[in-house]
């Protein structure tokens, strides 16, 4: 017990090491910190707004549907969940292009709208920004909650019936203490993601009113070559981001539900309009989720068959990176949630937390000047690559995992340590079987993002091209339909990869 | 998963000749459909060297590295950035003679050699805009919908707010204000806001005189156009440089040498989708000679651009906030 402890410090402290050593390089280099401007404070102050409003959103919206899809039991259900997820791990650009397919100008809904002579909505301005936030978002909230329900025993739920609970006394003894536990990190997360955002809020914030510190950074760092502001700039960043996390942890209380024998049953389904409720929730998240994708599918996949061989060779690579770099990640997300779950070291879930408020470009910047006297850049630049996309999706994972790993803890603890199981027999025997999901979610998720990634390379460069990065080079060269069937390439990809780990780790656990 | 790390390792190629040229390139360049592949083989036909490109954020990169940089060449900086690179003071002469340019300006410089050129444009789809503006002044009261690219993130945004700048002068700002509103959306990168054109979204993007070319040549594509000022057009231009601690002097001139050759030059239109730098016209692929041309062309030196950049910038922002 003590040895596994130890890697999970150890792990927390290579991350914490990595995000301020990175900033303080950049820091080093530059000669110190810069000062900001007035428009630097303004991107500040649109950067928080947005990604509070967006997160408090994504997570509230998220509550209906997880609970529709926690309670009802239908065909392709199991479908439908995995397919909800796709949003989170499509790449920026194709998720701009599918959303405005849809909610642009002469998008569906507008052409709807026209047709019943009814005034036009506008995508471009803030409510573009939240919406293109929700949509990347709500997909990573909805799972995150319906992990909440599924880990309420159903023990506790058969006592409600016995105890003839209706709906609202369910809600108030069962699910609202479930909420309370989940619904914070789940915030906290889609906040982060949304501090961090950059090309999103910009083509769909109509203008430099939508300016986000990233934004500021890059600006900083592409155009002044200011490293000293865009250090101070990766600063505030870490500043909001830390403080965001302090409230999200201020405000969660653990549900303490206890140990049950299985989990794996559904809550019960009440009948009547709730019944009706639940099917108009799932159907408007569903068109809201899927009808973008299937618009970015509609417009790339006749050409995918055309796509040059280079294309084929820089997807192959990509999910080569994307499988080492989701191994990575979920060993290292493990190695994080034991140790929290077992030390409550609040330090380790902060340091866990921290690759999502590193700003990419200080965090790519300050790796190059650290690197560079060790190896060529040019070798650097793949297991960087690697490295970081498994950093940057240990976040997500471990929203999943914590949870999991105290309940474990929590319910298995005490059991595990009168039979003196540790070590190996622990892991295979109590902690792989019991965390398998939340595992393979963290899997898939890593995987499915390292693939999307465009990466913290660009100063590394390389003649060894990811798919993301062909995606960019065949738009930069006008190539626009094959851009599209390079988007659909990468989006199958992805989602391919999200599902093998996922459905791994949902397969039954060994008796 | 070792297997597969060191898999991903060993497939950095090693060098396979001893004199090799380090070009570092704008990402656009080296990718099969840009120039760089001709590029590439064109030099090694004669150059007894590997010619290998290194892509990515080229001149941050370099300002990093300072003297120790394994370049030779840069390949694809923008005007924009010309006086910061140049104050590094990392760069030699290129040594050419660039008396008789293909270019609409003249162009003086001997650190700094252009091999393509183009100008800034309104492009449009005459299917889906039946009234283009024919003037500057014109679009500024017209009612369309454009996407333009950030002047902070994109080096076409940046040449936008020097178009505007030297158009309307102190009146710039009021230029702005009545622009603004029929800014549909600005984007990071040029390739966002034209994908945004191409799929319908927006009336007219801010592009290249030299865009309608690609939908001709690659298409038969001919309904798309770019709307001609008689106010002038922002010129731009892409340069290449040689290191002065360069390990292969004698390599980076012969290419610094090669890229004002007829041979070079002619490789330029269709991969880049641009102007020659020098090259007659007589030799321009037919799709180039034919496309409409502005009769103004603007352009503010490197010392000017770069007073007038902050507050431009400023002047910009504030338009929009």
């Amino acid at each position: 017990m003590a040895a596994r402890l130890q890697l999970g410090h150890l792990v927390a402290a290579f991350l914490a090491a990595g995000i301020l050593g990175t900033l303080a390089a950049v820091a080093w280099f530059a000669g110190g910190l810069g000062g900001l401007t007035e428009w630097d404070w303004r991107a500040v102050r649109f950067t928080l707004w947005q990604a509070a409003l967006s997160a408090t959103l994504s997570a509230l919206l998220a509550v209906p549907v997880a609970r529709a899809l926690a309670r009802r039991r239908f065909r392709g259900r199991g479908l439908l969940v995995t397919l909800l997820g796709a949003p989170f791990i499509l790449p920026v650009i194709v998720a701009i292009m599918g959303l405005i397919a849809i909610f642009g100008r002469n998008g569906a809904l507008n052409e709807g709208l026209r047709a019943l002579g009814l005034p036009e909505i506008g995508i471009y301005g803030w409510q573009g920004v939240i919406l293109a936030h929700v949509f990347f978002n709500l997909p990573l909230s909805v799972r995150l909650i319906l992990q909440g329900w599924q880990a309420i025993p159903a023990e506790r739920f058969r006592l409600a019936a016995s105890l003839g609970f209706a709906p609202r006394d369910i809600a108030r003894h069962l699910e609202r203490p479930m909420l309370r536990e989940v619904l914070p990190g789940v915030w906290l997360a889609v906040f982060l993601v949304c501090l961090t955002s950059f090309t999103v809020a910009l083509a769909l914030g109509g203008g430099p009113r939508a300016t986000t510190v990233e934004l500021a950074i890059y600006q900083a760092f592409r155009f002044d070559f200011d490293l000293g502001r865009a250090a101070t700039l990766g600063l505030v960043q870490i500043a909001l981001c830390i403080g965001a996390l302090l409230a999200a942890r201020w405000i969660a209380v653990p549900a303490g539900f206890g140990a049950g024998m299985d989990t794996a049953h559904a809550p019960p389904a009440p009948a009547g309009w709730r019944r009706w409720a639940d099917v108009v929730v799932i159907t408007a998240a569903a068109a809201f989720l899927l009808l973008p994708l299937s618009a970015v599918i509609a417009s790339g996949l006749p050409r995918i068959a055309q796509l040059p061989a280079e294309v084929w060779d820089a997807a192959w690579r990509s999910v080569i990176m994307a499988v080492i770099s989701a191994l990575l990640s979920m060993a290292a997300c493990l190695a994080l949630a034991l140790t929290v779950a077992r030390s409550g070291a609040r330090w380790v879930e902060t340091a866990g937390m921290a690759p999502l408020i590193a700003s990419p470009l200080v965090l790519g910047t300050g790796l190059f000047i650290l690197l560079r006297g060790i190896a060529s850049p040019q070798q650097m630049a793949l297991p960087v690559t690697v490295a970081i996309n498994a950093a940057m999706a240990l976040p997500f994972g471990l929203r999943a995992l914590i949870p999991a790993a105290r309940t474990l803890q929590a319910d298995y603890g005490r059991l595990a340590a009168s039979l003196d199981l540790r070590g190996w027999a622990r892991l295979r025997h109590l902690t792989l079987p019991r965390l398998a999901r939340p595992l393979g979610f963290a899997g898939g998720l890593a995987a499915a993002l390292a693939m999307g990634d465009l990466g913290v390379i660009t100063l590394f460069a390389t003649d060894q091209p990811t798919l993301p990065l062909k995606l960019y080079q065949l738009m930069n060269s006008y190539r626009m339909a094959d851009a599209a069937a390079a988007s659909v390439l990468l989006m199958a990809l992805s989602f391919a990869l999200f599902w093998a780990f996922d459905r791994g780790g949902r397969l039954e656990p060994d008796p | 998963m070792r297997t597969a790390l060191a898999l991903l390792l060993l497939a950095t190629p090693a060098a396979a000749q001893d004199r090799v040229l380090t070009i570092y390139a704008e990402d656009y360049v080296a990718s099969e459909w840009g120039p760089g592949p001709a590029i590439k083989s064109g030099f090694e036909a004669f150059c007894d060297c590997e010619l290998r490109f290194v892509t990515g954020d080229i001149l941050p990169r370099l300002l990093m590295e300072g003297e120790g940089t394994e370049a030779d060449v840069v390949f694809g900086l923008n005007t924009d950035v010309l006086a910061r690179a140049r104050a590094s003071g990392l760069f030699a002469p290129h040594g050419q003679d660039t008396s008789d340019m293909s270019l609409p300006i003249e162009w003086t410089d001997e650190i700094f050699l252009p091999y393509n050129w183009g100008e800034t444009a309104f492009v449009y789809d005459e299917t889906r805009l039946d009234n283009p503006p024919a003037s500057f002044d014109e679009l500024l009261d017209a009612d369309v919908r454009i996407v333009i690219q950030d002047p902070r993130s994109s080096i076409s945004g940046l040449a936008l707010l020097l178009w505007v700048k030297q158009v309307y002068g102190d009146e710039a700002p009021e230029a702005w204000a009545k622009l603004a509103p029929k800014v549909l959306t600005v984007t990071r990168g040029w390739s966002e806001s034209y994908g945004m054109f191409t799929s319908g979204e927006a009336d007219m993007v801010l592009s290249y005189t030299t865009s309608p070319a690609y939908h001709i040549a690659a298409e038969d594509d001919l309904t798309k156009k770019a709307a001609i000022f008689p106010e002038g057009h922002y010129f731009m231009t892409e340069v290449a440089a040689q290191l002065a601690g360069t390990d292969q002097p004698e390599l980076a001139q012969q290419f610094m040498d090669w890229i004002l050759t007829p041979e070079f030059q002619a490789e330029i239109p269709l991969a880049n989708w641009s102007l020659p730098a020098k090259l007659p016209e007589a030799d321009w692929p037919e799709v180039m000679r034919d496309l409409p041309r502005p009769e103004v062309t603007l352009f503010y030196s490197e010392d000017e651009a770069e007073a007038l950049r902050q507050p431009a910038l400023d002047e910009w922002l504030r338009a929009f906030n």
